[in-house]
């Protein structure tokens, strides 16, 4: 099968059916036109910019160059995750907190993919590398910053339920179990429906992709599999990473409920 | 006071940011009486000791600074009882690993209190059972915030006989906040006043 390539004049039909919603969210005072808008043209930039640089990186296959898309991939998405929390961690740790965990769950999972798993020689060769850390990121990115979001706002709104529980002198893993599990949970939740809806309601991302690029079906759904595998354990990973570092970071050497330790409400 | 004992719990430049050095010493089967307006500081002072808030200073008990405990070890000897009781679970009895049953019946509960729902509980049963969870741990040491503030006078009668007999029975001593100085007579050996974070003794 041949890859039918698109034309500038085949995406500027689909760029106009959003320009289309962009109208009618102004005619139905929707007030999201400007946003969408916006927010297409970003894309648009962001992925025109990734399609260059991903030709240079797949033609030099420089370990160097690969390792320094990565760190941008995953500052941007620590950034992400920091910038989704309705009350952060103050200091460097708001930042630090959930770039490192997603840094441990995402490339070491996608090292043991590359390594293990796909078996590529180098290991670094970018044409798996860049869209495997790609997808585990995002996915991962998404799970850490629900469940932060979720412990953080959680013991902010039950802090008296959780000092009554230190003022009995029970110890602060246990004064503070419920949210740490209900966050983790949270955190879990987008994969877990992903992987059971995936292919009966949705066509997973990477599985469509492959199929549009020639792939026997049946090698797309086994990529695809494994990616989901990966992506849960990811955020698994990095989720349980964050919540137990984020908890202990809530309570001092004293075991004190140390909210100081977070900041006001964001939005 | 003419016993030479060494008091058991001390505290010496006790301090927060809104708390100014504080000196207390308190004997065994002592109950110390605080009162001050509101905002004064007074459950500020209790959490500070409890070591619920960062604070510096001195602390004792027994003679023993509480840096040789880790924080839930001094919490549980230094027991708070909160003006407002906390529930965190659905029914009474998961909130303690065990409950004196002598304690519930002389509060008036029956014995199934313990399958109670939390959520069911009025003000003044919140207020007696919390401060049967809070016995449960043997403190030696009470901090009790206003403990009868949603209590009818027959059920305050029945808690200050309770506390007294526990501080007689257990070696313990207390420090009792209350707005109601007819109380503080009751039941203080003594009596100081918190004002805008200072702590003041009174002399009776």
């Amino acid at each position: 099968m041949e890859l039918i390539r698109l034309s500038a004049l085949d995406l500027s039909i689909s760029a106009a059916l959003v320009c289309l919603l962009a109208g009618l969210s102004w005619a139905l005072h929707l007030g999201i036109g400007r946003q969408l808008l916006i927010a297409a043209s970003r894309s648009t930039v962001q992925l025109l910019i990734l399609g260059m640089i991903l030709k240079t990186l797949f033609a030099q296959t420089s370990l160097w160059l690969i390792a320094l898309m990565t760190l941008v991939m995953l500052a941007v998405a620590g950034y992400e995750v920091m910038a989704r929390q309705q009350r952060r961690f103050r200091g460097s740790w708001g930042y630090g907190l959930g770039t490192l965990s997603m840094f441990l769950s995402s490339f070491l999972i996608t090292l043991l993919a590359l390594t293990v798993v796909v078996q590529v020689h180098p290991w670094y060769q970018p044409q798996y590398l860049i869209p495997l850390l790609g997808m585990l990121l995002g996915n991962t990115m998404s799970g850490i910053a629900i469940a932060l979001d979720n412990l953080t706002r959680n013991t902010w709104e039950q802090r008296q339920r959780i000092e009554a529980r230190l003022m009995l002198g029970h110890e602060w893993s246990q004064a503070i179990s419920n949210i740490r599990r209900d966050a983790l949970r949270s955190g879990l939740i987008p994969i877990i429906n992903a992987m059971t809806t995936a292919g009966i309601v949705s066509l997973p991302g990477m599985m469509t992709g492959q199929i549009l690029g020639g792939s026997p079906p049946m090698e797309a759904a086994k990529y695809q599999l494994m990616i989901l595998f990966m992506i849960a354990a990811g955020s698994g990973l990095g989720s349980l990473t964050a919540i137990w570092a984020g908890s202990r970071r809530l309570f001092d050497e004293r075991q004190r409920l140390r909210l100081d330790r977070l900041s006001s409400a964001h939005k | 006071m003419g016993s030479q004992r060494k008091p058991l719990l001390l505290v010496r430049e006790l301090h927060t940011d809104f708390i100014h050095d504080v000196n207390l010493a308190l004997s065994a089967h002592n109950c110390l009486g605080l009162h001050g307006e509101s905002g004064s500081g007074k459950t500020l002072l209790l959490r500070a000791i409890a070591d619920l808030d960062v604070n510096e200073g001195d602390v004792r008990l027994d003679d023993r600074p509480r840096e040789l405990f880790t924080g839930p070890q001094w919490r549980r000897q230094v027991g708070l009882l909160p003006a407002e009781s906390q529930w965190w679970s659905d029914s009474v009895g998961d909130h303690a690993s065990h409950w004196p049953a002598e304690l519930l019946s002389a509060l008036g509960f029956p014995e199934d209190v313990l399958s109670w729902q939390t959520g069911r509980l009025s003000s003044g049963e919140k207020q007696r059972l919390s401060l049967v969870r809070m016995l449960a741990n043997q403190p030696r040491v009470l901090l009790l915030d206003e403990p009868t503030a949603n209590l009818d006078a027959g059920n305050t009668d029945i808690v200050e006989q309770i506390i007294n007999d526990y501080l007689r029975q257990h070696q313990a001593a207390a420090i009792w906040v209350s707005h109601d100085p007819a109380q503080l007579t009751r039941i203080a050996d003594s009596c100081a006043v918190m004002d805008q974070g200072r702590f003041l003794p009174e002399e009776n």
